[in-house]
């Protein structure tokens, strides 16, 4: 009877793990599917590198490189300011708060994730972007500068607290080894303890940026939607999430420019794709450094 | 894979037949501009009607109709007319989409209350969106840089307004595109160099709506059918409405129903 419950249960767990990966397939599948098309119906350079996007004209005009180069752009300017901010709060929660800070910081930082993006959304809409507009006096708030703040805001908790959990697992022997040779904090700081977290530092980072990429309701938002090659933070951007999102509601099913949202929906899949193994193999190799796994 | 699209063809074929055994179910999508209206008329319908049962949804002019096509609405909301190609895709599927005029609508131009410029022609408002003219002194106003701010091409306002007001020309690519009217009226209320677009019923005093050709937009001339940018809100059903659809138009269409229309800030027809 016993042997035959936990049959049951072993057959209940395995099917619940293999779900998500029936979903993924089914997902990357799909994707896959309807992006193809888009090769047969526009030449393929010209749909990555065309810099003209009127998907509702007869025809349609379908050259992502407008979105492409928004979404990089936003994303740099949210990692300038995600990593010397999360970083450094990850630093102070590790180095120099007492037991009872770190005990209010982490939690707080990590309530930042918990905030809806749509909330973001009004706060960057209407608090920030005309803050920004006044201070730095352009024609609008709603531009690339504005998203990569709110985005680096947003990035914020998840570079903090996986940062945190890297340095907080450098072994104490290696800070009192770099204190018995005479260092002092700081060089202990720079020389030994960020080193030996490096890794997973820059695990938090990579996962930071592939949040900030698929982020989609706050850039539709804030980044003000115009589909032109940004050549400054000061301009309106449309970056590919909000294209997405803006779109697919209107775009006629089977037509080009529905092709065209898969297949930017499919690039995206990509990019984070990449910045989540990257970041994998990263964090085991830093565990095999410390001598923590395998 | 195979049995997974036998249980989801089972599911809607389950719900198709549930939706004519409950006669009293109607399902509405479409355009944002006319889901204010639908969704009031819903509200104050099903309260009199208690047995109706009346779902609105939103998405966009092109989503109702597409909707409709498929079969997964009963009345489209539309802020524009229906396509050629649409009615052929309807055909196609053995549907046959009528329109009714619920409501109308104008399109106001507003600019920010600071903006001097107080009349535009239709002239200027075409060169300010395909971008000739890209500085207010060059529209009777203060040298400032024009920010030009749009809907989403998947609105009906979108669609409504580059026919009306641009003869479908391209809208320059350096143009904010906003999701909804209230966006677009935020904006321009923040931005001092602003113009857009919106629904006359989104109009309030924190923006200002220029007259076109020294045309006001209001009520009466969009009626009279003097304002430039003005258009006609449609609901389509799928052949001659009968039953419950029906009644919910008729019920828009009487003299209850177009009091929701001027209380939700559009133009009734009667």
């Amino acid at each position: 009877m016993r042997n035959y419950k936990e049959k049951i249960i072993q057959i209940l767990l395995t099917s619940l793990a293999f779900a998500s990966l029936f979903f993924l397939i089914g997902i990357v599948f799909i994707l896959v599917k309807e992006s193809i098309p888009i090769i047969s119906e526009i030449n393929f350079l010209e749909f990555l590198f065309g810099k003209e996007w009127y998907p509702s004209r007869q025809p349609p005009q379908l050259g992502i490189f407008p979105l492409i180069t928004a979404s990089l752009l936003v994303t740099a300017g949210a990692l300038s300011i995600c990593i010397p901010l999360g970083v450094g709060a990850a630093l102070y929660i590790n180095e120099l708060a007492g037991i009872k800070q770190k005990k209010i910081l982490k939690p707080l930082i990590e309530i930042l994730a918990g905030i809806p993006s749509i909330v973001y959304g009004f706060f960057g809409m209407l608090i920030a972007a005309p803050f920004i507009q006044k201070i730095f006096n352009i024609p609008t708030g709603l531009c690339a500068l504005t998203a990569s703040v709110m985005l680096g805001i947003m990035a914020i908790p998840t570079v903090t607290s996986i940062s945190e959990d890297a340095l907080s697992s450098v072994p104490k022997s290696f800070k009192e080894a770099s204190y018995a040779l005479g260092a002092n904090r700081i060089q202990t700081l720079f020389k030994v303890i960020i080193p030996a977290a490096a890794s997973g530092i820059s695990t938090s980072i990579i996962l930071g940026a592939s949040r900030i990429v698929g982020e989609t309701m706050t850039v539709l938002m804030v980044s003000g939607g115009a589909a032109v090659v940004a050549k400054s933070f000061f301009v309106p951007v449309r970056p590919m999430t909000s294209t997405i999102a803006a779109e697919m509601g209107e775009a006629a099913v089977g037509s080009p420019h529905y092709h065209a949202l898969f297949a930017i929906g499919l690039i995206l899949f990509l990019i984070t794709l990449i910045f989540n193994a990257g970041a994998e193999h990263i964090s085991k190799k830093y565990r095999i450094k410390l001598g923590l796994g395998r | 894979m195979k049995s997974f699209i036998k249980i989801v063809s089972a599911a809607l074929i389950t719900a198709l037949f549930a939706g004519n055994v409950f006669a009293g179910k109607v399902i509405l999508e479409g355009s944002t501009t006319v889901l204010p209206i639908a969704q009031r008329a819903a509200e104050e319908y099903m309260d009199a009607n208690l047995s109706a049962d009346i779902t609105v949804r939103g998405g966009g002019s092109g989503v109702g109709i597409n909707s409709l096509i498929s079969g997964t609405c009963d009345i489209a909301n539309s802020s524009r007319e229906i396509k050629d190609s649409e009615i052929q895709a309807a055909a196609s599927k053995g549907k046959s989409p009528k329109a009714f005029v619920i409501a109308m609508d104008g399109i106001a131009v507003i600019v920010n209350p600071k903006n001097p410029v107080s009349a535009l022609s239709k002239k200027q408002i075409s060169d300010i969106y395909t971008g000739k003219i890209t500085n207010w002194s060059q529209a009777g106003g203060n040298d400032e840089k024009i920010v030009v701010i749009s809907r989403d091409s998947a609105s009906g306002t979108f669609e409504s307004f580059s026919e009306l007001a641009l003869n479908k020309q391209k809208v320059i690519s350096s143009a904010l595109m906003q999701a909804s009217n209230q966006t677009i009226a935020t904006t321009v209320s923040n931005t001092k160099g602003a113009i857009g677009y919106v629904g006359i019923g989104y109009v309030s005093d924190s923006v200002k709506s220029v007259p076109i050709d020294g045309v006001t937009a209001n009520k009466i001339n969009v009626l009279k059918g003097v304002y430039p940018y003005s258009r006609p809100l449609y609901m389509y059903s799928n052949g001659e409405p009968s039953g419950e659809v029906k009644k919910f138009i008729d019920f828009l269409i009487s003299s209850d129903g177009q009091a929701i229309v001027e209380q939700e800030g559009f133009i009734p027809v009667k």
